[in-house]
């Protein structure tokens, strides 16, 4: 493997682990605020399709019923899916927090209900099998050119990794990117923070505290529902497939979900779990098999890799990994 | 559960009004794209129950009797197996090893040995869940979804390696001709029954109504039964009793899993006769409406199992003669596990009070 090899699979991995690391913040604010969130496949995936709904819509010529916009059609297509997967949440929030139903079940029901209303609203809005128009121009998020990337190219090793790796992804890349020291800020230096954590381990102290524990949960959930929003307009904005396909999300959701545990709820550690997800998935689609010589290893194995590293570090055979104590558990106020 | 509901409202009142409510949104759904929910539910009935839809509907209530079953049995235990899907896959490689092992000399010794493989590899996808949960604590809800990924894996490469028949189609090679079962046409012949001829429904659905029986006698009128109710109930009560949490867990796991993988002998040898990619359809998944709908009570799960059956040939009619397409299935299933599983509260709650009012008055 040259040099070059090597760049063009990190580069597949960073875009790769993008959507894994925007949809794994997303469960790391609601799961440690206590709120369990199996549903971020669900709200991803109904994510991307309003984004490619309404970027569509939105670039669709007033003649035809659009709003026949030339410029800016991919932020209404994200302000969509944060809408849609916002009400999501705000469905799983109603259920876990004010219901104290079951959130597991909740999450089981939100995944069903994005994979089939998708189809079924694509296929009404546009007939075409549950698919959104094909995307062009800035109906789409295109690649950034970062300053100075195509000049300082021919500086050795650095030049190359910092226009080929470094550059050139699209803004939802550096948006997801952002948002790792951005929730360890929130989460570990403010207030909010703190409360947010608190809810997840020990509600019946916030509340002693004259703290709203719904209010709180709520907040998390909501922020969930953004990140898995923003998750979703990547999927269906921000990669080559222009547009919303059928299941789309194709268990990204859980694949972030494993991402979680096996970053222990950490943000910065979800950072590098994402992205060792992403470089396996990456090194999936390039070879189809590796012969390690002594034996074959099959492409299937890299695709299961994920979920095996999550099982064995859930066993705790490579450190532990504990949720937060409040975790799946309703709050019932003490009379 | 303590409610304060009388039992008949507790076990029929509450998961009907619930159900209703999941229609009604279900046919706000249909108005939405535009359809008349009006038609659309005839479409489905007649659809289901027709000469030739009867057959269909059969198939698939038996995969969800199985299916229902296992998510009902791991309930009981407190356990909330999600795995399903992985279980059912796995036991169609348990029914493909064994239909393919040899050229068995009559369908009765194969549906055995088959029904046999089948639990054996369902219940084998279960343990390893079952046990780390047991033993490390791990989630079982986590593992048992990261296992439906790896199981989808493993058969994949199941089928375009080791166990592909000659060609290019993942698959496995077609069953020896002794490990065919009678479907139901077949066997109601014997009758005098005419039954469509075309259709997947077999004798696996003896295998599902005995399943529930079996699973009755099990939670209510054994010693194990009555361990693993104790231990679903309150964990602490069940140790201080001197029942082992982890023989529960292993236990309740076990024959949940078995009895996923059991719905393999309905659709990997009762109609494909060979093991194809996705054999189990999502089954899995809709084990968990099934149960919840049924309240993890065999017969609560037969007739759940029986109305989803409807829901699934019913809804492969719409797309026929509506142009609703078969999603529709997936959002009403989402909608029974919502407002029958997650929103419950938001039924039961009024009609709690209503009662206490009532009760109130009375006195």
């Amino acid at each position: 493997m040259d040099f070059n090899t090597v760049l063009q699979l990190l580069d597949s991995s960073v875009r790769l682990s993008t959507p894994l690391l925007l949809a794994c913040l997303a469960g790391l604010y609601s799961e440690r605020a206590g709120i369990f969130d199996i549903g971020l496949e669900g709200k991803m995936l109904a994510g991307a399709f309003a984004a490619g709904a309404f970027s569509a819509y939105a670039g669709m010529p007033a003649i035809e019923g659009g709003l026949g916009m030339t410029y800016g059609m991919a932020w209404v297509g994200v302000l969509a899916a944060i809408i849609v997967s916002i009400i999501l949440a705000l469905i799983h929030g109603f259920a876990s927090i004010t219901l104290r139903g079951n959130q597991l079940i909740s999450g089981v029901a939100i995944n069903f209900f994005a994979a089939g209303s998708t189809v079924l609203i694509g296929q009404h809005w546009f007939h075409a099998g549950g698919q959104t128009p094909s995307l062009a121009g800035a109906e789409r998020f295109l690649p950034i050119t970062l300053p100075f990337a195509d000049s300082l190219k021919t500086v050795p090793i650095l030049g190359p990794i910092y226009q080929g790796l470094i550059s050139g992804h699209n803004i939802l890349v550096y948006i997801a990117l952002a948002s790792v020291p951005l929730t360890w800020w929130l989460l570990f230096r403010t207030r909010f923070g703190l409360r947010l954590r608190a809810v997840g381990e020990n509600p019946g102290a916030v509340d002693t505290a004259g703290i709203s524990v719904v209010r709180q949960r709520y907040a998390a959930v909501l922020i969930a529902g953004l990140l898995c929003g923003l998750a979703g307009a990547y999927l269906s904005l921000g990669t080559s497939a222009a547009g919303f396909v059928k299941d789309m999300s194709a268990g990204k959701g859980f694949i972030a979900l494993a991402a979680l545990i096996f970053a222990k709820w950490q943000p910065k550690a979800a950072l590098f779990a994402c992205l060792l997800f992403g470089f396996l998935e990456a090194i999936g689609n390039k070879y189809q098999s590796i012969d390690l010589g002594i034996f074959v290893v099959p492409v299937q194995f890299m695709q299961a890799l994920p979920y095996i590293l999550t099982v064995v570090i859930l066993a705790g055979f490579i450190g532990k990994a504990i949720p937060p104590k409040a975790g799946g558990e309703p709050y019932v106020k003490e009379r | 559960m303590n409610t304060s509901l009388p039992k008949w409202a507790d076990i029929l009142l509450v998961p009907l009004l619930s159900l209703i409510l999941a229609f009604l949104v279900s046919g706000l759904v249909v108005l939405f794209i535009g359809k008349d929910p009006i038609e659309a539910v005839q479409v489905m009935l007649s659809g289901a129950f027709g000469k030739f839809g009867i057959g269909y509907t059969l198939y698939y209530t038996t995969n969800f009797i199985f299916t229902g079953l296992a998510v009902a049995v791991a309930f009981h235990a407190s356990m909330f197996n999600i795995g399903g899907e992985g279980q059912a896959g796995l036991g169609g490689v348990g029914v493909a090893v064994v239909a393919l092992s040899l050229n068995w000399p009559h369908w009765t010794l194969a549906i055995l040995a088959a029904s046999l493989g089948a639990m054996l590899f369902g219940a084998a996808w279960a343990a390893i869940p079952a046990y780390l949960q047991a033993k490390r604590g791990s989630h079982i809800v986590i593992t048992t979804i990261m296992f439906n990924w790896i199981g989808s894996a493993l058969i994949v490469y199941l089928l375009v390696g080791p166990m592909q028949a000659p060609g290019m189609v993942p698959e496995t090679p077609a069953f020896p001709a002794g490990a065919s079962i009678p479907t139901l046409h077949d066997f109601l012949a014997v009758f005098g029954v005419e039954f469509d001829k075309h259709a997947p429904a077999n004798i696996s659905i003896f295998i599902a109504l005995l399943a529930c029986v079996l699973v009755w006698i099990l939670i209510w009128k054994t010693r194990i039964g009555y361990e693993i109710r104790a231990f679903g109930h309150s964990e602490k009560a069940a140790v201080y009793a001197g029942i082992s949490p982890l023989k529960i867990i292993m236990v309740s796991m076990l024959i949940s899993g078995g009895l996923a993988g059991l719905m393999a002998v309905n659709t990997v040898m009762g109609e494909a006769e060979r093991l194809v990619l996705d054999s189990v359809q999502g089954a899995g998944f809709v084990g968990i409406a099934v149960a919840l709908m049924g309240r993890s009570h065999p017969l609560g799960v037969l007739l759940a199992a029986f109305l989803f059956g409807v829901l699934y040939q019913g809804g492969g009619e719409l797309s026929f003669t509506m142009g609703i397409p078969r999603e529709m299935i997936i959002v009403i299933q989402a909608l029974v596990i919502m407002f029958v599983g997650s929103l419950e509260n938001m039924v039961r709650i009024p009609v709690e009070r209503l009662f206490l009012r009532f009760s109130k008055g009375a006195a």
